[in-house]
């Protein structure tokens, strides 16, 4: 036999990069017609299940020239979050900077409107007394402030959200808090002590722009209760409101004192029913304040007919398992038909396969889960205000966290699909999985079908733990709630619900990668 | 360096199954080389392993002097085809040869190339799912053609193809081959290989049994036997076993004689005065070869379920 001149191809290699793997993965995802419908549906289902919601209630509110019902609008703080901001207040206007000094020897409290209410005192552990300086008595006006709580010791608090703690322990006779208030321009430091002479920094706030005369004095206030019953299922609440009464002595304002005098005010009105128990009484620089309410940030409560914006994502976890099927069946048709070895013979190292696989997938379902949450959130906000029902304000940069939320939140859990189709190779089984994986926990928890303190740990421990990352509402340790799934409030807050399925996705992926490149296919 | 593949001492187990028993072959360029052997033989594993999908347990499968697995763009080293079928049914053709083409940075314009090659303009835009396994066949090719390589290893080709298309088949492998390119075919069927294959690589039982040219292995296979056709069957036997031939009856009307060359048979016929109506040299086809070849390396079904699961 002669020897022949092997074949030279002519055609020029071009670089060896990863992006013509992800451009390859990518013609392939958009030229199975099937997996691109998916994407859409996604998308739809989350819409619609989104706007199901405010068209399906029956609730409508309106007040006598059809604007939404005044009481389902709570004022808004200086940072546009929606406040609570009731108190009795026993105030006169300062001018410049100054200072006031208080001593208070007792905290009380009792329940109104008795029947129903629970045996007890009725101190709430975040009734609270002392001295602040707000900017005015409109509700929802900037304010800090040094005060005695019923269980939480003395805090510093200003601007609804902010809050620091100082001494712990309760206030009495015995054990007297001294508190004091200073403004220096912008700038206030609360300071405390327990015996008048020895002073110490509870904390300093900066309030910018606040006017050059405020209103200095004292105030008491309590949060109503609430006494929430679980059963399986269902839960129902029943609550009402407190009275919290304070005695103050060595009240003393320090500073340019227009009026000179003191008046007061229940501030937000709620006056404890028909019977007018709130006030105050001075005697020299004594004086006993008696205030229901709460000064602080409204928080999200199920069956409350204040809606937050993530509502209008309810229907996520519908569009999440069309992504989920999608995102498998990216990886195990290709087990189905043999074509992993086209794939593979195609590029050898399968690492990178699975890598490109995974930016392309993530990738589409971002944009998906972007898409939709943009157009759902504003549509149903919309329905929602048109209904009369109040939707929580939050910022701008919130907004955007759970919108780009969502599209992370279904990107993270089609890779971890992605990865299980890897492992499992099958379909149905690997879809399966994922579901039960992410989506049960989810619906479990918030449709209250499980007991509060299951969803939570179901909520920690699952990749479920993921959809945190649509919480708009922040939790507040100053103010008593229950901050369950189904009110909203997710056990690990947004970033670390989304990191445990991040850490999920990461370990599945790991596991793909290492099964991947030992088997035979 | 040779653009070819290089087998050497592979060896591989699938539980107690033994897959590859020492497989060691070299395919040449230049030409066709038939790899056949019955079901379960190998073929297909040692297919797998040289395309780095199956991992071997023993021996080594070279590209060019390279493993696979280190090929950065591997189908410009070798196109393969390893099953048609392999296809997601709701993608067109031409989609399926444009992912595999972006994954080598080629482009839309290569592919189109390849389908003109492989003769499937008309129906590129259809989805693979309406395919024939003809068609399928076709379009495999031109998947292994993408990257203009020097070796092509393709399993099973012909498989459902009509007439047609296994003509159309074997002249476009030929003008592959006189292009200078390696061309490995494997196939069951040694009919199909005849008219094809320069060299011919026969498995069994997951090693090599012969590694020989299509013309020596049907020379082996004929021996130096004549057939004799002849109406006097009996004196004929007699007059050639009186000098030492072995004579069998093979028809009503023929003899295969053993150890005697033709001229020798018609000289001692003619003395003799026995009447005969032919004399030839006996060829052996190149299915009776193989069959010779393969008798005993013949499995039992049972034992080639990895063959046969893919």
């Amino acid at each position: 036999m002669t020897t022949t001149t092997p074949y030279r191809s002519e055609t020029r290699l071009a670089r060896d990069g990863f992006a013509q793997l992800l451009r390859a993965e990518w013609t392939k995802f958009r030229t199975v017609r099937g997996w691109v419908i998916g994407m859409v549906v996604a998308a739809l289902v989350t819409v619609l299940v989104g706007i199901l919601g405010p068209v399906g209630s029956s609730f409508s509110c309106s007040g006598p020239n059809g604007q939404s019902c005044g009481s389902h609008t709570p004022p808004l703080g200086p940072d546009g979050e929606a406040v609570t901001d009731s108190l009795f207040l026993v105030h006169q206007p300062l001018a410049g900077d100054g200072s006031i000094t208080v001593r208070v020897t007792s905290l009380t409290g009792r329940y109104l409107d008795a029947p129903g209410a629970p045996a007890g005192r009725g101190l709430q552990p975040w009734s609270k007394a002392g001295i602040m300086f707000k900017e005015s008595t409109t509700r929802g006006s900037a304010y800090a402030a040094v005060m005695v709580t019923g269980a939480n010791g003395v805090r510093m608090q200003h601007n609804y959200t902010g809050d620091t703690a100082g001494l712990p322990g309760e206030v009495s006779s015995t054990t007297p808090r001294w508190l004091r208030l200073t403004r220096s321009g912008d700038t206030i430091t609360g300071y405390e002590s327990a015996d008048g002479t020895k002073w110490s920094v509870v904390g300093t706030v900066n309030l910018a722009g606040l006017p050059s005369t405020v209103e200095a004095g004292l105030f008491a206030a309590s949060p109503g209760y609430t006494v929430t019953t679980e059963s399986f299922g269902s839960a129902s609440g029943s609550g009402g409101d407190t009275l919290a009464t304070a005695l103050f002595d060595h009240a003393d304002l320090q500073g340019t004192k227009p009026r000179g005098t003191w008046t007061g005010d229940d501030i937000g009105g709620q006056g404890g029913g028909n019977s007018p128990v709130t006030g105050f009484q001075q005697s020299g620089d004594s004086f006993t304040v008696s205030g229901t309410g709460d000064i602080a940030p409204v928080v999200a409560s199920r069956g409350s007919l204040s809606k937050t914006i993530e509502n209008g994502l309810v229907g996520a976890f519908a569009g999440l398992i069309a992504i989920i099927v999608v995102a498998t069946t990216f990886l195990t048709s290709e087990y189905r038909r043999g074509l992993i070895r086209t794939t593979l013979a195609a590029s050898p190292r399968r690492g990178r396969v699975l890598a490109a696989k995974a930016v392309v997938i993530g990738s589409a379902a971002f944009v998906t889960g972007l898409v939709t949450a943009a157009i759902a959130v504003p549509i149903v906000e919309k329905l929602e205000r048109d209904k009369g029902l109040y939707v929580f304000p939050v910022s701008a940069m919130t907004e955007l966290r759970v919108v780009a939320g969502t599209g992370a939140l279904l990107a993270v859990a089609a890779i971890l699909a992605l990865a299980v189709g890897t492992v499992l190779r099958r379909s149905a089984g690997a879809a399966t999985v994922v579901i039960v994986a992410i989506v049960l926990p989810y619906v479990f928890a918030v449709a209250s079908v499980l007991p509060s303190g299951a969803s939570q740990w179901l909520l920690r421990l699952t990749p479920a733990a993921g959809f945190a990352i649509l919480q708009s509402m922040p939790e507040y340790p100053q103010v008593a709630a229950a901050y369950t799934p189904a009110d909203g409030y997710f056990p690990l807050g947004p970033w670390g619900g989304f990191a445990v399925l991040c850490g999920y996705a990461a370990l599945a992926l790991v596991l793909a990668t290492f099964v991947l490149r030992r088997r035979d296919v | 360096m040779e653009a070819t593949i290089e087998v050497t001492g592979l060896r591989k187990r699938f539980g107690p199954a033994v897959a590859l028993d020492g497989m060691s072959f070299t395919v040449l360029p230049g030409r066709i080389t038939g790899f056949v052997g019955p079901n379960g033989a190998g073929k297909s594993t040692t297919m797998r392993v040289i395309l780095g999908l199956d991992a071997a347990d023993e021996g080594k499968a070279l590209i060019g002097g390279r493993p696979y697995r280190s090929l950065r763009h591997p189908l410009r080293h070798v196109g393969s085809l390893l099953d048609a079928a392999a296809l997601q049914p709701s993608r067109t053709a031409r989609n399926h040869l444009l992912w595999l083409a972006h994954s080598q940075g080629l482009g839309a314009k290569r592919v189109d190339e390849v389908v003109g090659q492989a003769g499937l303009e008309t129906a590129i835009r259809r989805k693979a799912g309406g395919y024939s396994l003809g068609m399928r066949q076709r379009l495999g090719i031109a998947a292994a053609l993408l990257g203009d390589p020097p070796v092509l290893m393709l399993d099973e080709p012909f498989n459902g193809m009509d007439p047609e298309g296994i003509v159309w088949m074997r002249g476009f492998l030929r003008s592959l081959a006189a292009q200078g390119r390696a061309v490995l075919v494997s196939s069951h069927l040694m009919g199909e290989l005849q008219d094809t294959a320069d060299q011919l690589v026969v498995v069994g039982r997951g090693k090599v049994i012969a590694d020989t040219s299509v013309a020596d292995l049907i020379a082996t296979a004929s021996g130096d036997r004549v057939t004799l056709r002849t109406t006097e069957r009996t004196p004929a036997m007699t007059v050639l076993a009186r000098v030492g031939a072995t004579v069998a009856a093979t028809g009503p009307a023929t003899l295969t004689v053993s150890g005697l060359p033709a001229e020798r048979v018609v000289a001692l016929l003619g003395e003799s005065g026995v009447p005969f109506s032919e004399v030839a040299a006996h060829r052996a086809s190149l299915e009776e070869a193989y069959m010779e070849l393969t008798r005993g390396a013949v499995e039992f079904r049972a034992a080639t379920a990895e063959e046969t699961a893919r």
